[in-house]
């Protein structure tokens, strides 16, 4: 087992006797399946013998016993192991968000481009095969294979041994060489598909660009270049996708051919009942349900290994802002703000985001930052709510730096509304009580009429109660950053931090929101990020970001 | 259980060839089935009987190559299967593509490219096992059984007899597991998809949910999110399940009913040891590829989500201009109008724009502000016939433009969006893109026009640069100028802009009015602002508010 395969496991965290009941009940199947074929055989060889009808009544018993117990046990096999399978996605996803959760959003930065986060949802998702598809099967098989080789060799050692060396080929071998070509496969093909999905995020991405310039044929051209590409190795790897299915098969044939004629010399030489030849080569025969999974389970094998190491990663990533062992007290206001000196860098960025920069924020002070995008004005948001550590210099909240607060005390000083805030997909009114779930309604309707956004609210169906949608959609863009901007507002810290509550609004809407907030916040500290001229007048100081200074 | 989606089987002439050869395999493999009972059965006789090794090394060997022969076949139909899913997928693949540029440009129907193209390259991976596996499976069930209850009434009508009446019962189970299954199993991948979704949804807004202190609170809600979802799919799960196991039930039943009414006729002497045998043997054959066939469920419901999702694409209306024959004027000469033009994107509810009136003389430099939100890309595209009003028409010198060839009447605008889209290659080619067979001298010059210049001169490589996908990343201002060379190469008599300066630095805005300016001298030039700079230069400024003309201020005669 592989080390990868073995933390994967430790992370689903299934208990022993749950995986013990659905390994079980998977070698139970099996072995009620070849009782009743091996038992049916044995029942027929007898009879033709025409013996007193009452003799057979054990053997009668027997295939009936097993007929209905084999869909028993498989039907309680599949509950279990779905169960187990369900309880283990639910401790994977809660551990995994337990471990991104401090990463975000600085040292998260890396993730979000291509969609990586998706990617998270998805690979954990993948883990639900882990056993179900991955570990179970190869679990039950072993001890339903280790009980017919058991009763074969009680019988006769020959027919096991040629069954068990049959069992062996099947289970193991032509499972090895399945995964191995699956993988050469899709190693082969990631290239080319990796190609083709980036010719056609180009092509449909520039679609609009490309039929107004009349390109769209010499583009279609490339993709059409791109498709030939992946299908032909997809032809040429179809040959090798099969052939575990059907070795399987021949293996299966030579493995019951194998123990047919060593039964059948057994016989002839009288050391082996004649009635017993068909039970044995049916036994034989029905043993290899157990194998027949484990081509799969080895090619899925790879695929959730693969999606469980990429979970596992973010485990390994050291938290960069941690709480202090001895926190300060919490903040008393008023209280200052103020970078001094600092340099701020993003994990793993070459350039720092932020050089030699200080501001200074007094109680009741309205300050205004504005520079060009890109400038780092954002990183000063995420400076002060501690998602990122100076690389120099100090942040502080009255006279103690950042760090030596709980973070949670610094974030129930600060509250930020960014352009990056994110709506959640639920109801307006969930939205914004998010940031004070004790909030009252009227406060959570104050906060919407300051952000400008309550008329607009009382206009919907539903009220405040209407569905936002992921990440806002059903929002327009100057609505999505009313909403968070309300938010923000109900949180009620004396700090505010208006990351660009401007952006997408027109100049007049622009300055009436920054003057309607300005007046709602009385003697709280507001710092307002821009890089629009809007409310400019209206704050005690401008201070100029340019270029990472 | 729905084996095959008419709509998915009309668009696979190319793979034809292939679906008929493994579905003729499937049938093949019955062949094998019967010889390897028989032989099996005949083997335990004969040895029942006192037969040696060596007396049975013809039986021996045939039935191992019975095995093979099978064993063949199966691999013939995973190959045949996986090559048509490649071919069909191809085939749907370049059809979409095709539609989309032809009909849905801009996406106003909301799909995502990124979504589009996984669907239509990593698709292959659920349509082959739906051709390769879930297909085959399913002619497998349809033949095997009647070929095996044939075989066994040629032996033995009294065991043919037990077996058919078990056979009425299976198309009450493929019912059944249609039904339920299909059903359930839906509803289930819905509850997957709500759970993952709500993980992402999460995940998406940590930033947000640490700002507000809230992060931690929320792993305890995932875990009861994942623990309700786990006792709801186990509940479906029960009753889904049970479909499954009646079938099983009903296989293993089967094979005990079998052997036991024949084993107790063997004792009457009604029936021989053999053909006693071969039916034992064959007893679990008649319910094996329905078996399998439940358990490729997930590779039949995967495979035709793939090929739905890619068809219903294929189908979606068309949102873009198809055009007619007509021939439009030149706006070089020509007064191009918006007339009551209303536009309602099909993914969204409510009007962009309502009842739109709007007009552009021949040399005239019109500029469109708004806020946000107000439909004045719309207006752009709809100009393009990159979209096709909902009410209203657009004309140029009168003739409406449905019904003009709209290729030709885009050859007669050049347009820079917003986000001028790169595609992968040279700088130069990105320049050349409205006009392929352009040479240096001409791209250097539309460079020199759009301000262009002197950023590529500053390129180690050049006009050579590559860029796009896995090239030098341009700053927006860049590759807003390379948009704007692009127009002026086109040299078109109607340019339109989209916010050309916007989210720019002042040095960077200077350079683009400039370029615009420059742009528009001799030509018609319709402009989407925000900014003074390039507002400042219209002859004619419109605001549009609530999807229609809000105001309009001439500034200079045209």
């Amino acid at each position: 087992m592989s080390a990868t395969l073995r933390r994967l496991l430790a992370l689903a965290g299934a208990s022993r006797a749950r995986v013990t009941v659905a390994v079980v009940l998977g070698a139970l199947t099996v072995i009620f399946g070849a009782g009743l074929m091996a038992t049916a055989g044995y029942l027929i060889s007898r009879a033709a013998e025409r013996p007193a009808i009452l003799s057979l009544t054990v053997a009668i018993v027997g295939v009936r016993f097993f007929g209905l117990a084999r869909p028993v046990a498989r039907y309680l096999e599949r509950l279990a192991s779905h169960d187990l399978a369900l309880r283990a996605l639910g401790r994977i996803r809660v551990r995994a968000y337990r471990w991104i959760e401090p990463l975000a959003p600085a040292q998260l930065e890396g993730y979000r481009r291509g969609d990586l986060l998706a990617r998270m949802v998805a690979d954990v998702d993948a883990l639900q095969n882990l056993h179900l598809r991955v570990v179970g099967p190869p679990l039950a098989a072993l001890p339903a294979c280790a009980v017919s080789v058991g009763v074969a060799a009680a019988f006769l050692p020959a027919a096991a041994i040629v069954l068990a060396v049959g069992l062996l080929a099947g289970g193991v071998v032509v499972p090895a060489l399945s995964s191995a070509l699956a993988r050469r496969a899709a190693a082969r093909q990631a290239g080319a598909r990796g190609d083709l999905a980036a010719e056609l995020v180009e092509l449909l991405g520039a679609a609009p660009e490309l039929v107004v310039n009349g390109a769209g044929e010499a583009a279609l051209a490339r993709v059409r270049a791109a498709d030939r590409g992946l299908v032909a190795l997809s032809r040429r790897d179809a040959l090798a996708g099969g052939l575990a299915d059907g070795l399987l098969i021949a293996v299966t044939g030579a493995t019951v051919t194998g123990v047919l004629a060593v039964a059948v010399d057994a016989s002839a030489a009288g050391r082996l009942d004649r009635v017993l030849i068909a039970m044995v080569a049916l036994l034989a025969l029905a043993t290899f349900d157990a194998v027949t999974p484990l081509a799969a389970a080895a090619r899925e094998r790879s695929a959730t290994v693969a999606a469980g190491a990429r979970v596992l990663e973010l485990g390994e990533r050291e938290v960069a802002v941690t709480d202090p062992q001895h926190p300060a007290p919490a903040p008393r206001w008023p209280f200052s703000v103020a970078l001094d000196g600092v340099r701020a860098r993003y994990p793993g960025a070459p350039a720092p985001a932020l050089e030699g920069f200080s501001l200074r924020l007094d109680p009741g002070r309205k300050v205004a930052l504005v520079g060009a995008s890109g400038a780092g004005k954002t990183t000063v948001a995420n400076l002060l709510l501690r998602f990122l550590d100076p690389e120099a210099g100090r942040v502080t909240i009255g006279a103690r730096e950042l760090r030596e607060y709980p973070q949670a005390d610094v974030r129930r000083a600060i509250a930020v509304a960014g352009q990056d805030s994110y709506l959640f997909s639920a109801s307006i009114l969930e939205n914004v009580r998010l940031a004070r779930p004790a909030a009252s309604e009227a406060e959570v309707e104050r906060a919407l009429r300051v952000a400008r956004i309550w008329p607009w609210i009382e206009t919907l169906a539903d009220g405040w109660h209407t569905q936002v949608g992921e990440d806002g959609r059903e929002l327009s863009g100057g609505q999505r950053q009313r909403v968070a901007l309300a938010r923000a507002l109900l949180a009620d810290a004396p700090v505010l931090v208006l990351d660009e509550p401007t952006a997408h609004l027109d100049p007049a809407t622009a300055d009436a929101l920054v003057r309607d907030v300005f007046a709602a916040v009385g003697a709280r500290s507001v710092l307002l990020i821009t890089h629009r001229r809007e409310g400019l007048d209206l704050v005690d100081e401008v201070l100029e970001l340019t270029g990472a200074r | 259980m729905r084996a095959f989606d008419q709509r998915l089987l009309r668009r696979t002439r190319a793979a034809r060839p292939l679906l008929v050869a493994d579905v003729a395999l499937g049938v093949a493999t019955v062949v094998p089935v019967l010889v390897q009972a028989t032989l099996l059965a005949r083997i335990v006789a004969r040895a029942f009987d006192g037969a040696a090794v060596a007396d049975l090394r013809v039986e021996l060997a045939a039935l191992a190559l019975a095995f093979c022969a099978r064993g063949l076949l199966a691999w013939g139909m995973e190959v045949a299967g996986r090559r048509a899913a490649a071919d069909v997928l191809s085939e749907l693949r370049l059809a979409l593509v095709r539609r989309r540029l032809a009909a849905q440009p801009t996406s106003a129907d909301g799909a995502e490219a990124g979504e589009i193209a996984t669907a239509a390259v990593q698709g292959i991976d659920a349509l082959e096992a739906y051709f390769a596996r879930y297909l085959p499976q399913a002619v497998l069930a349809s033949v095997v059984p009647l070929a095996v209850i044939a075989w066994v009434a040629s032996l033995d009508v009294e065991s043919a007899i037990v077996m058919a009446l078990t056979l009425p019962l299976v198309p009450v189970f493929m019912w059944l597991i249609g039904r339920a299954s299909e059903q359930r199993a839906r509803e289930r991948w819905h509850a997957l998809r709500r759970l993952s979704n709500h993980f992402l949804d999460v995940v998406r807004g940590l930033p947000t949910l640490r700002a507000f202190n809230r992060g931690q609170a929320q792993a305890q809600t995932i875990a009861e999110v994942s623990e309700r979802h786990r006792a709801a799919t186990m509940g479906t799960l029960r009753l889904s399940f049970l479909s499954g196991s009646v079938l099983e039930l009903a296989a293993t039943l089967g094979v005990a009913l079998v052997a036991v009414t024949i084993g107790v006729r063997l004792v009457d002497g009604g029936v021989g040891l053999q053909v006693a045998m071969t039916v034992l043997v064959l007893a679990p054959e008649l319910y094996l590829p329905l078996r399998r066939l439940g358990a490729e469920f997930h590779a039949s419901a995967d495979g035709l989500a793939v090929a739905e999702r890619i068809l219903a694409l294929l189908d979606a209306p068309a949102t873009a201009v198809a055009g007619g024959a007509q021939r439009a004027p030149s706006p070089a000469v020509a007064t191009v109008r918006l007339e009551r033009v209303s536009f309602a994107y099909p993914s969204r509810a409510g009007l962009v724009l309502d009842g739109l009136d709007l007009e552009l003389r021949p040399g005239e430099v019109v500029a469109l502000v708004g806020e946000s939100g107000a439909g004045k890309s719309t207006a752009a595209a709809l100009l393009l016939g990159l979209l096709a009003p909902t009410a209203g028409r657009i004309t140029v010198g009168g003739a409406d433009l449905a019904r003009c060839d709209i290729e030709a009447w885009r050859r007669q605008v050049a347009w820079v969006p917003q986000r001028p889209a790169l595609v992968r290659g040279s700088i130069a080619d990105n320049i050349r893109l409205g006009r392929p067979s352009a040479c240096e001298h001409d791209v250097s010059r539309a460079a020199v026009m759009a301000g262009a210049d002197r950023f590529i001169g500053a390129l180690a490589a050049g006009y050579e640069t590559m860029v796009g996908d896995g090239g030098r990343p341009l700053s927006p201002g860049e590759r807003r100028r390379v948009g704007l060379a692009r127009a002026a190469l086109r040299d078109a008599p109607l340019v339109i802009l989209d916010e050309p300066t916007a989210d720019l630095d002042p040095a960077s805005v200077a350079v683009v009015a400039q370029a615009v300016e420059r742009l528009a001298a001799g030509r018609t030039l319709l402009v989407i602002a925000h900014r003074d700079e390039v507002v400042e230069r219209a002859d004619r400024v419109i605001r549009l508010a609530g999807g229609a003309v809000h105001a309009q201020e001439t500034r200079r005669a045209a």
